[in-house]
Parts: C-alpha cells; sequence; structure tokens
C-alpha cells in the first residue's frame, strides 16, 4: 500500500483523511486507486492534478514506479508561464 | 535521467561559456521574422469587432451590410464555429463571444477584406444589440452574495454553499495546527495586501497569418509560446485533423506566459476557410491589453505569528484571486508557492477563484506566485523589522532546507534557498550605506518548474556540422542554449552546431514554453539525442576498423579505441566519420523523445535599495541584486537576463503597473502611454549573483531559471519603500500618489 497525502480541502472531500492509503505501484494505478476508493476526489482528478513522489512532480507518467516508503503527494495540477 | 553520477565534478568546455547569440545578426539588422513580417498572395486583413461593455447579453448581430461592401471576403461571428469540443469550449468563448460579451474588448466578429481600411470600414457596419447588464471588476466586489453573476453552475463541488456563483473554487493546503503556532508567537500580525492586475507587456503584439485550403489543409504562421498546443487547440475548435495544419512559430518579441493560450489563430483561420483566401492579423496595443491575458488582481490577508528571536511559529493566508471572465486563475500556486521559502510547522493557506468582469487571465511568469509573496514577504520583513532583527537573518533562520516538507507537501531534495541568503548576506550591496529617505528592502521567492512533452532531432550533415531540431520558440535563449549542450556533448566547437525551431510537421508533440521548462527539458532531451547519435558515430568507426563497438569511445569530437587491448587506430573525427556515412549504413542521427520528469525547483532572494520622493511619493530604484540558483548556468549570460528581466517586471508591477477600469467597467489605460512599464531609464543596472546548486534531475544540474525572478521583487521594493517612507505599504502599485497618501497619513 501506498500512503498518499491529500492538500486540505481534498481531503474533505475524502472523508476528511489528510492521508489515505492505495495499492500502487504506479502512478496510473495511484489514480485509478483513488478514484476507486474515494469517489469524492473523481472531480478533482478528472479536473486533472499533479503528484510529488519523492519530491519529484509528474503529470501524467502514468508507469512512473512507486513503491511502498515512496512520499507520494497529490498536487493541484501545476502550470507555468 | 540523473545527474551524471560521476565521482569528479564534470569539467565543462562549451557549457558555461558565453558565446555569441545564434539569433543576435538577425534581430539587431531586422532580418529575423516576427509575427507580423510573414505575407502571402492574395492575402486579406482580418480584423476584430470588439464589445464596447463590460458585461452585455448579445440580442442580435447584423453582419449583412458589412458583407455587401465590396473588399469584403468574409465575415464570422460565434455562430461560424458552431459547437466545439468540451476542452476547448472556454477558450472558444474567450476567442469570439456566445450569448454574452464578458469584458470590454470581447470579440463579438470579425471580418477578412483587401485593405486595413476597408476591414474597419466593415466592422463600422456590423450592428449589435446589446443587453447591457450589471458588471463586477473588483475580485472582494464578485465575492460578495449580491454581486452580478458572469455564469451560473460553474461553481466547484470545494465551495460552500451560499457564496455568489462568482467564486468558483476553493483550495487549502497546508499542515501542522495554526492555532496553537500562534499562541507560542511573541507577537501576531494580521495585514491584508492588494495587488493590480498586470500585463506581461510584450513588445510584439499577437500576429498571424492562416491558410486553409480547399483540400481541408491549413497553415499557420503564428507568434506563439507554443505552436503544438495552437495547432491542436486550433483544430479542435475548427474540426480538423491535428496531422493536417501545420503551425510554424515566428521569431517571438517577449511572451512571459501571455501566449501560451490562443486569442486570433482561430479566427483568423475561419476566416481564411471562409474566403478561401490567406487571412492575416496583427493586434494593436490597445486590443493587447484589452483582449489578450493579463494576470490576477488579488486581495490577501496573511496572519504570522513569529517570536522575538526571529522564528515564524504560525503562517496563515487566505488568498482571493480574479481570473477575469472564466475559471482559472492562479490562485492555486500563489496559494502552495507563498510560504515554501520557509520551514515551518504550522502553515496553513486557503484560495479562492473568482470570475468577474475583465479578460480571461493568462499565464505571467511565475504566475500566482508574485502576490503571494508579495504579502507574505511584507508580513514577515514588518515583524522582523518590530522586533529590530536583522531580515535576512530571520529569512535565513526559517529557510528551507533538504529535508524540509514544504508549505504544499513534498519533503524537499536538495535546495538552494539558504545560498543565495548567505550570498546576499555576504555581498557588499547587503552592508553600503543608505541615505535620507532612503531604504533597502530584500524578499525571497519560490518557483516549482516543470518539464512535459519533448522532442529533439539531431541531425550529423555529411560535412560533419550537426542541426538541432526542437519544438519550442526561442524566448529566452533555447537556441543558444540547445546548441551548446549539443556542442558539449559531441566535443565539438559551438559554431559547428546550429538549432532550428521545428514546425509542428516535423517533430511529435512538444509541450508549450511554459514552466521554465525549456532549457531543462529540452536540454535533456538534446543530450540524449546527442548521445543517440554518439553511440552510432562509435558503430560506424567500430565497423571501419573491424572491432567491436563496445571497444569505442567518443572523446573531444571524435571516436576512438576504448584502450590499449581495443587497437592502435588514429581518432576519427566526426567529419571523418560523417563523409563516409553513406558507405557505412547511411545519414546519421539522433532523436530523443520523453516526457521530462525531475525538474528542480528554484529560488531566489531579492535586494532592492530605492529612494522616496516625500513630497511627492515618487519611487527611484538606487541599487537592484539578484541572487538565484540557477543549478547550473548553461549561457551565462542568458540566465543573467532572465534575473534582470524578471526583477525589471516585477520592479514594474510594484511601482506603476495597473490595469484601470472606470466605474462603467471600461479600461482606462489601454495603451504605453498610461500603462506604465519600466524602461531603461527608470532602472539601475541590475546586478545578479548565480548560485549553482546542481539538479539532480538533470544530467549537467540544470534548473529552469526563467520565472523564478519575478517572485521576490514586489515584495523586496515594497519593503524598500516601507523603510524609507517610514510608513508600511500594503497596497501595489505604490504609484507617487498612493505613497504621498500613505506618507501623510502615517505623518
Amino acid at each position: 500500500m501506498v500512503k498518499v497525502l491529500l492538500w486540505g480541502s481534498l481531503a474533505d472531500l475524502a472523508g476528511g483523511a489528510r492521508e489515505v492509503a492505495v495499492e500502487a505501484t504506479t502512478l496510473r494505478e495511484l489514480l485509478d486507486g483513488l478514484a476507486r476508493d474515494h469517489p469524492g476526489l473523481r472531480p478533482e482528478l478528472s479536473r486533472g492534478v499533479s503528484v510529488s513522489i519523492d519530491g519529484r512532480i509528474y503529470n501524467d507518467s502514468w508507469f512512473t514506479p512507486i513503491t511502498p516508503d515512496s512520499e507520494v503527494v497529490l498536487l493541484k495540477r501545476l502550470q507555468g508561464g | 535521467m540523473a545527474l551524471d553520477d560521476s565521482k569528479k565534478p564534470r569539467v565543462f568546455k562549451v557549457v558555461g561559456t558565453r558565446p555569441d547569440r545564434p539569433d543576435g545578426i538577425d534581430k539587431v539588422t531586422g532580418r529575423a521574422r516576427f509575427g507580423a513580417d510573414m505575407v502571402a498572395p492574395g492575402m486579406l486583413t482580418g480584423r476584430i469587432l470588439r464589445s464596447p461593455h463590460a458585461h452585455a447579453r448579445i440580442k442580435r448581430i447584423d453582419t449583412s451590410k458589412a458583407e455587401a461592401l465590396a473588399g469584403v471576403k468574409a465575415v464570422v461571428t460565434r455562430a461560424d464555429f458552431g459547437t466545439v469540443p468540451d476542452h476547448v469550449a472556454v477558450i472558444m468563448e474567450n476567442c469570439m463571444a456566445g450569448e454574452k460579451a464578458l469584458y470590454d474588448g470581447h470579440a463579438i466578429a470579425a471580418v477578412a477584406a483587401i485593405s486595413p481600411a476597408v476591414a474597419r470600414q466593415a466592422l463600422r457596419l456590423i450592428e449589435v444589440d446589446y443587453e447591457v447588464l450589471p458588471h463586477v471588476t473588483d475580485v472582494d466586489e464578485a465575492m460578495k452574495p449580491d454581486a452580478p453573476v458572469l455564469h451560473e453552475g460553474r461553481q466547484e463541488e470545494t465551495v460552500p454553499p451560499g457564496m455568489s456563483q462568482n467564486v468558483i473554487a476553493r483550495a487549502e493546503f497546508g499542515h501542522g495546527d495554526i492555532e496553537a503556532g500562534l499562541a507560542k508567537a511573541d507577537r501576531v500580525l494580521e495585514r491584508t495586501y492588494r495587488t493590480a492586475a498586470t500585463h506581461q507587456g510584450y513588445i510584439e503584439p499577437h500576429a498571424c497569418l492562416a491558410t486553409m485550403g480547399a483540400d481541408g489543409q491549413g497553415d499557420l504562421w503564428v507568434c506563439t509560446q507554443g505552436h503544438y498546443m495552437v495547432r491542436n487547440t486550433c483544430a479542435a475548435i475548427l474540426g480538423l485533423e491535428q496531422g493536417q495544419l501545420r503551425v510554424t512559430a515566428s521569431e517571438i518579441g517577449g511572451g512571459f506566459g501571455g501566449k501560451t493560450t490562443v486569442f486570433l489563430e482561430p479566427v483568423a483561420l475561419m476566416l481564411a476557410r471562409k474566403s478561401g483566401r490567406p487571412v492575416k492579423m496583427v493586434m494593436s496595443r490597445s486590443e493587447v491589453l484589452r483582449a489578450t491575458g493579463p494576470t490576477a488582481s488579488t486581495s490577501i490577508d496573511v496572519k504570522i505569528g513569529m517570536t522575538k528571536e526571529g522564528r515564524i511559529t504560525a503562517g496563515f493566508a487566505e488568498l482571493r484571486y480574479q481570473g477575469g471572465a472564466w475559471p482559472g486563475s492562479p490562485v492555486n500556486m500563489g496559494a502552495m508557492s507563498g510560504f515554501a521559502p520557509y520551514d515551518l510547522e504550522n502553515v496553513k493557506t486557503v484560495g479562492w477563484d473568482v470570475v468577474t468582469n475583465r479578460p480571461k487571465a493568462a499565464a505571467y511568469r511565475a504566475p500566482g506566485a508574485p502576490m503571494a509573496a508579495f504579502a507574505i514577504e511584507s508580513a514577515i520583513d514588518e515583524l522582523a523589522r518590530g522586533f529590530g532583527l536583522d531580515p535576512l537573518a530571520v529569512r535565513l533562520m526559517n529557510a528551507a532546507d533538504k529535508g524540509t516538507k514544504s508549505s504544499y507537501g513534498p519533503t524537499y531534495p536538495a535546495i538552494g534557498l539558504k545560498a543565495t541568503l548567505e550570498a546576499a548576506k555576504a555581498h557588499p550591496h547587503w552592508t553600503a550605506p543608505l541615505g535620507k529617505h532612503q531604504g533597502r528592502g530584500v524578499a525571497c521567492g519560490f518557483w516549482f518548474n516543470f518539464g512535459g512533452d519533448t522532442c529533439v532531432s539531431l541531425n550529423i550533415t555529411p560535412d560533419g556540422t550537426v542541426t538541432v531540431s526542437e519544438g519550442n520558440p526561442d524566448i529566452g535563449g533555447s537556441r543558444a542554449s540547445m546548441t551548446m549542450m549539443a556542442a558539449e556533448e559531441l566535443g565539438i566547437p559551438y559554431d559547428q552546431v546550429r538549432t532550428v525551431i521545428a514546425d509542428t510537421g516535423s517533430l511529435g508533440q512538444n509541450e508549450v514554453t511554459h514552466g521554465s521548462r525549456v532549457t531543462f527539458a529540452v536540454g535533456l532531451a538534446t543530450i540524449e539525442a546527442a548521445r543517440s547519435a554518439k553511440r552510432e558515430m562509435c558503430r560506424r568507426a567500430a565497423k571501419i576498423w573491424g572491432i567491436d563497438e563496445e571497444a569505442v569511445d567518443w572523446e573531444d569530437g571524435a571516436a576512438r579505441p576504448a584502450g590499449p587491448n581495443a587497437g592502435k587506430f588514429p581518432p576519427m573525427t566526426i567529419k571523418e566519420i560523417a563523409a563516409v556515412a553513406s558507405k557505412t549504413g547511411g545519414p546519421i542521427a539522433g532523436h530523443h523523445e520523453v516526457t521530462a520528469q525531475g525538474a528542480g525547483v528554484s529560488f531566489a532572494t531579492h535586494m532592492a535599495d530605492v529612494e522616496v520622493d516625500p513630497e511627492t511619493g515618487a519611487t527611484k530604484i538606487l541599487r537592484y541584486t539578484v541572487f538565484q540558483d540557477a543549478g547550473k548556468a548553461v549561457h551565462p549570460s542568458y540566465v543573467e537576463g532572465q534575473f534582470q528581466g524578471g526583477a525589471a517586471q516585477g520592479i514594474g508591477w510594484a511601482l506603476n503597473e495597473e490595469y484601470i477600469y472606470g466605474e462603467d467597467g471600461i479600461l482606462q489605460n489601454a495603451g504605453f502611454l498610461d500603462y506604465r512599464i519600466p524602461v531603461a531609464s527608470d532602472l539601475p543596472m541590475i546586478d545578479t549573483v548565480i548560485l549553482e546548486i546542481p539538479n539532480p534531475g538533470h544530467p549537467y544540474g540544470v534548473r529552469g531559471v526563467g520565472e523564478t525572478s519575478i517572485v521576490p521583487p514586489l515584495a523586496a521594493v515594497a519593503n524598500a519603500v516601507s523603510a524609507a517612507a517610514g510608513v508600511r505599504m500594503v497596497q501595489l502599485p505604490m504609484s507617487p500618489p498612493r505613497v504621498l497618501a500613505a506618507i501623510q497619513a502615517g505623518g
């Protein structure tokens, strides 16, 4: 299981949990698992999110590996100028 | 691809030097072709009719008189585009109004005619029946329950019930316990700060030339930060297959985020489709200011607790950003980045995305971050000065470092914030004496930096020179930096490589030039493409020599036997290998396609000295120094230019720039005479100090540098002005009347 830290208002949509556990070995499995286990997160996930894995930020790299001891943080979708 | 895992620091031969820029001659001689410079046989002039109202229902548009005018070849309105896919619906609405005009300058209709004069005359013949509606342009006003509502049904589930429909989204970030942290403070400071909307101020207006053949194939020449984005967006809006639309990026006279979306391009293509002729469209400066994408105006509450020793015990900020007429202000980026420079046990930010009757905000260099930094860095400065503490020492005491849990969630790897603060403290600027009415301010800033989809093709020509094709418009020196990284990797001189910007038919998908991503991501792909070409050249040399390819190394631009056991062969240079390529297996090239990851975050510290005239309130910037971590500066002159450019734009934001709307919701200063960006005579030479803390996610250690430099200046200048004027400034711009009023109120 991978522990995923949720930002504050997202935690509200996941029943108040700041951290949730998801069975996942890749980024795609992580996002699918979050949507499956926490339906309240689906609108935000469908709008697009960024994910920080061990301090590196990923957007759409489905097959990025995640290990159980990875630090995983769900972020609002990042954009730059 | 991670930083080269060598025990010895890499010794660069080309990277880190300052060769002449490859576009320099073209730009100083006028040979460079910008958006408005392209022509085509039979070309028409396109012009747009814009709303004179801030908010109005469009009851009827009659274009018949315009269509009947001699010389008019096409007229389009929103109806010509029909239904468009959801993911481009807002972009479409911004390019051409549907049921309502949502801001002063919103496009209503467009014409294509044989001359600018005929086009202007045709616009006057278009009859529009408006029902003028109440409007709102201020963020705090727009959030009130009785405010005029722009849209129904766009509010996200994150917004508590009962709020105005103009409040689109709420997001909260942070960790710890704010109240417990505040209870440990010796002083808790609460302030509200406000910033005005500003424009990127790029010198080149938007421009494009569109053709659409009867066979459904289109071509677009355009000034943009991302021609692949333009292709994909326009194809979706016009119902084209992406492969049928070729987009070529012109030279670009500045973008800074403002050219990361489309405004004219789908309209030009539709006019070209209807008229069967090429259509050229060029915005005026007034149109650029009224109807492109400025940044958000903001209203921010900050609450920070600090001990008398300078330790921050808790930080809270509530940020309200209006992003114009549709959702998508950069408030989340502000909420995530404002406290990012600090190692805080208790931190929380709340962001509100609000719509108003203003043009839809586009990205502007570190979108959302400068305003948050202005508020938070001002509060930290006021607390530090209130305790009689050194504001640099306070920032160092609280600075984030490797292992810090950031305010937005992740734990930092190696970062360079402390290095910038220590460099600032050691710099002679910090201890230089100040005179009467003068003040010094410092501030820190953070930005994320991105990677993204990237393709590079590197070709070895028959004479052994090298061409690199990249898919990102060169807005900050990418041709020079790609040329340098290719030369470095291949071990050949800089002048043996030329980098070009390929059109959308020549490479795979490339993400927009944004997020300070190009030197990092395209550089990474360029290095990998060069390595691929090197492997092939080693393989060719091995075949010529009749030895295993593993027994060949590449060094200083030539293949060489890897050791004495590989055999005694003289090195084969790139030119020698290229000359026989058609006899050894064919042309030699390397390419690399990647969704780049591992862009390292970036930090900066800025220091400003100002003098405030107590009789007029006018501020003069006396001295300014930027300290920023570049990871590895590929071409230090360009890096310095990015530092200086961000500082200059931030100084303008701090002192003079603002969108001024009248009571009627009409923009009052849509021109550079009244919207005042800094010019050279307003600024001192901006000094720069480049720190190099390598990014472990890049083979040469490169970090993006393009955006971070605009994050600290608003606060650095505000802290300096506050010190000089003897009164705390909490609203931008700090124009002379505002500073004078603050001095008089304080005195």
